[in-house]
């Protein structure tokens, strides 16, 4: 259907030790209007399916359609032929706000190495039951 | 229209395409456990399923009606407007080919080849010829464009949910258990074709005017779908089947509702004179069951 999101350049290292705060990326379809354009008038949307009661709705792919009631008959048709789900979730791409693959760094590594965040750091004390 | 080893299971395909954790998955795909056509074919080969005569034309000329229009639906892959578009015309296609494999397959039971055994779906669909056929009119009528296409799947699929609806109390197991199945899909095939109905009416003038159009080219072959003849009087009579007179007041209340929410008015046009469940076609069903029927008469048995 159509490429989900940039793919992540590889981090320079003036990114790494960039101090602005996060960016926020254009969602992916802002990034080449145009370019849809020509194709289609069709908009971009997103699918999430779930794929039994209980669980979460996964991101599945994308798919064009004019409006919400097209593009759930049409993630229906592409994305659950093979009895995946049973709901689906349409999204116009344009109303994702995505992280930006830059901000890798600040955004995301910095929790690296932050052992005592995790439960398993600490030693029990002694005569605690039930953990 | 068969695969291979047609009469055992899929085996386990639940697996996650995506990998990971496939429960988890989005993409977890499952065959689920619908009545499949391979399982009609064991109950008539083992015995279990029989139909009486009259059933069994009866199912044919379904069987039929879906069969052709799943060959005429077929040519729209590669060729709709919008990819999206391709994709749910040819799901469409391949629900209404397997209600032709369940009907046929069924309807073979009661129909033998020189050797004794039942006729399967594939002599059925590949070696009979065009005056043997028994489907209507209205689905021999070829695609024109995507409006005229929309107009046929408008009428047929109000048609079909009307007939499966009722046909899911069949006294008759085998053909309830078929419309059970298929009364589901063709529920959203009726979505579909309103959906565009509405949009093609609702859209340019150019997109309304073909609308019409359409709609009106269809609109002739409309009353052949509610003939009684003696075969239906009398499976309607037992309660095995439906008679096409009496799905007639809902076709026209739903389809009504949809033109008139479209501002469209119902085609006031001549009837055309049918004549499908006699054998008799109009001049477009020889040709679509030349190019349906070549390799398999060329290559008899060759499977693909």
């Amino acid at each position: 259907m159509s490429p989900h999101g940039n793919p992540e350049a590889p981090a320079s290292g003036a990114a790494e030790i960039n101090r602005e705060a996060p960016k926020v990326s254009p969602a992916p379809e802002q990034s080449a209007p145009q370019e849809h354009h020509d194709r289609s008038a069709w908009g971009l949307w997103e699918v999430f399916v779930r794929s039994s009661r209980g669980l979460s709705h996964v991101h599945a792919g994308s798919l064009h359609a004019p409006d919400a009631a097209m593009a759930l008959r049409n993630a229906r048709d592409l994305y659950t032929r093979r009895n995946e789900g049973v709901s689906i979730w349409v999204v116009p791409a344009d109303a994702i706000a995505a992280s930006d693959p830059d901000s890798k760094g600040s955004f995301f590594e910095s929790p690296q190495g932050k052992d005592y965040r995790h439960a398993t750091y600490y030693t029990k004390s002694e005569g605690v039951k039930h953990l | 229209m068969s695969t291979p080893d047609t009469t055992t299971g899929h085996g386990d395909i639940s697996t996650g395409v995506a990998g990971g954790d496939s429960n988890a998955s989005a993409t977890r795909i499952t065959p689920g456990n619908a009545l499949r056509p391979e399982d009609i074919a064991l109950e008539v080969k083992t015995g279990l399923a029989k139909p009486s005569e009259d059933v069994a034309e009866y199912a044919l000329r379904i069987g039929d009606d879906a069969l052709i229009l799943a060959q005429r639906l077929g040519h729209w892959i590669s060729r709709a407007p919008e990819l999206e578009e391709d994709i749910a015309l040819g799901n469409i296609a391949l629900d209404q080919l397997g209600h032709a494999r369940s009907f046929l397959t069924y309807a073979g039971g009661a129909m033998l080849n020189d050797d004794g055994s039942a006729k399967s779906e594939d002599d059925l669909a590949y070696f009979r010829r065009e005056h043997e056929f028994r489907s209507i009119q209205l689905f021999e009528q070829p695609n024109g464009d995507f409006a005229a296409t929309i107009a046929r799947q408008f009428v047929v699929s109000y048609y079909q949910f009307e007939l499966y609806r009722r046909l899911t109390e069949s006294t008759d197991a085998t053909l309830a258990a078929i419309a059970a199945k298929a009364v589901k899909e063709v529920d959203y095939h009726r979505d579909h074709s309103a959906q565009w109905v509405l949009r093609l009416a609702g859209g340019t003038d150019e997109s309304r005017k073909k609308m019409i159009h359409g709609l009106r080219t269809r609109w002739p072959y409309v009353a052949e779908l509610f003939r009684d003849d003696e075969l239906t009087a009398k499976l309607a009579e037992a309660g095995a089947a439906v008679a096409p007179s009496s799905l007639r007041a809902d076709f026209d209340h739903l389809t009504g509702e949809v033109l008139n929410e479209a501002e469209l008015e119902v085609p006031d046009v001549p009837a055309a004179p049918g004549g499908g469940r006699e054998g008799r076609h109009s001049e477009h069903l020889g040709y679509l069951l030349a190019e349906m029927q070549v390799l398999a008469r060329e290559h008899p048995g060759a499977s693909w």
